[in-house]
């Protein structure tokens, strides 16, 4: 099988698809998360590899990450956050009519972590399963979620994003292993009340970048190839550009999908890559940083728990009032992006 | 549509990506040593580069890129290019 060629941010960029909720709305009616209590510094890290606090932060913004201990699984971190958000919610596990989990660090390859939670809560009966869209698996997940509610399929869904990332870390490889922690964050949707609610969404992937972010042997996949430490590798500079600009786009996109200005949304919510990624495209976008949700100084890149671990931390400080505009946004491996624009409860 | 490159242009798109005056942005000056960019502020200057000028740059002419000159003769060859087409 062959190797495709390097992915073009420009040439190679596909019209973004997008479309606005239809149905009964739905909106996000609790959210929790969980972090393991260990923290490595930067400066943890110059013992361990050629690196520097000031090469990582000046590079990335980060300068803590949360790492699980050694044998710890993704379920036990989801777990913790899918209860936090059923008690936000003010639901209980029977309630639920369906369990989303989106991870690119399962603990296996069966069954899913969203059964195994579903065991752990004691809510048998809902649709539960997994999905992977690297770090765009929350955005989707949400997507999935919404269009159940809007369907009238579901009343209460659970979606949940959930990584441990450190046990596919190269502690060589001063590119990657600064970056990336462990965490997971979940919501609860359900039908909104009135003026509440998703107002529009763009999702979309290209498999021909498929070589921007991998895990593991690159032609056949880990699996396959029998690769005994599959580790993430990542086109540094061609995924900041991807990043950037599918940040941009999307934005533009989904705002004149919702048939609102840019400038009226109060939080942007975009996945925990690189801060630099962040600034680049807040700025390109018009957003002044202090509308725009940034916890990759204490978490580093938590792929699909970013997003809610950020969302839920403006919430908690307050910063999110009924009736904002609140604009999550993601992208990664695949690629995949994913964004959504709210009206908030 | 190519038109005549402004080389204003490119000193006030890079001195606003690199938190530099205008003025500082000249042929000779060094992306690392004078105007004190990192891999990444080349990264997002090229970013922006492409997408004003739509032109794209490749992976390997990104190493090759040292200080405004290089990025300017670039420039100057995609929009001769596009001139003879």
């Amino acid at each position: 099988m062959a190797i495709t060629s390097a992915y073009r941010t420009r040439s190679d960029a596909v019209p973004l698809r997008s479309f606005r909720a239809k149905g009964r709305p739905s909106a996000i009616a609790g959210m929790g998360v969980y972090a393991p209590d260990k923290v490595i510094t930067n400066f943890d890290l110059e013992k361990m590899m050629d690196t520097s606090d000031k090469w990582i932060t000046e590079r990335t913004g980060i300068h803590t990450r949360h790492i699980a201990e050694p044998g710890t699984t993704t379920l036990e971190l989801a777990t913790k956050a899918a209860r936090a958000a059923l008690d936000a919610a003010g639901i209980t596990a029977n309630d639920l009519d369906m369990i989303l989990v989106g991870t690119s660090s399962p603990d296996g390859p069966f069954p899913s972590i969203a059964c195994r939670i579903q065991d752990e809560l004691d809510a048998p009966g809902a649709v539960a399963w997994d999905m992977l869209a690297a770090c765009t698996s929350f955005v989707y997940g949400l997507a999935t979620a919404d269009s159940f509610i809007a369907t009238e399929r579901a009343d209460n869904v659970l979606v949940i994003g959930a990584e441990v990332l450190s046990r596919m870390l190269d502690y060589t490889n001063r590119g990657t292993a600064v970056i990336f922690g462990d965490g997971a964050g979940a919501a609860v949707l359900r039908p909104a009340p009135d003026g509440a609610g998703f107002l529009a969404w763009c999702l979309g992937s290209d498999g021909r970048g498929y070589l921007q972010v991998t895990c593991g042997n690159k032609e056949r996949g880990a699996y396959a190839a029998k690769d005994p430490t599959p580790f993430i590798e990542m086109e540094g500079p061609d995924v900041f550009k991807f990043a950037v600009d599918i940040f941009i786009r999307q934005a533009n996109e989904v705002c004149a999908t919702a048939g609102i200005a840019l400038d009226d949304i109060d939080l942007w919510v975009p996945h925990q890559a690189n801060f630099r990624i962040i600034d680049a495209a807040a700025r390109r976008i018009g957003l002044p940083l202090d509308r725009v949700a940034i916890n990759i100084d204490e978490y580093g890149n938590t792929s699909s728990a970013s997003i809610p671990l950020a969302l839920e931390e403006a919430i908690r400080k307050g910063r999110v009032k009924s009736g904002d505009h609140v604009l999550l946004a993601g992208f990664g491996s695949g690629l995949t992006w994913g964004a959504c624009l709210m009206t908030w409860v | 549509m190519a038109s005549a490159l402004d080389f204003k242009d490119l000193q006030e798109l890079a001195a606003e990506i690199l938190g530099v005056e205008p003025d500082q942005v000249q042929l000779d000056k060094s992306f690392a040593r004078d105007l004190a960019a990192d891999s990444l502020d080349l990264v997002e200057l090229i970013a922006a580069v492409e997408d004003k000028y739509d032109v794209e740059l490749p992976e390997e002419e990104l190493e090759k890129m040292k200080v405004i000159g290089d990025l300017w003769t670039f420039l100057e060859q995609k929009t001769a290019e596009r001139l003879e087409a």
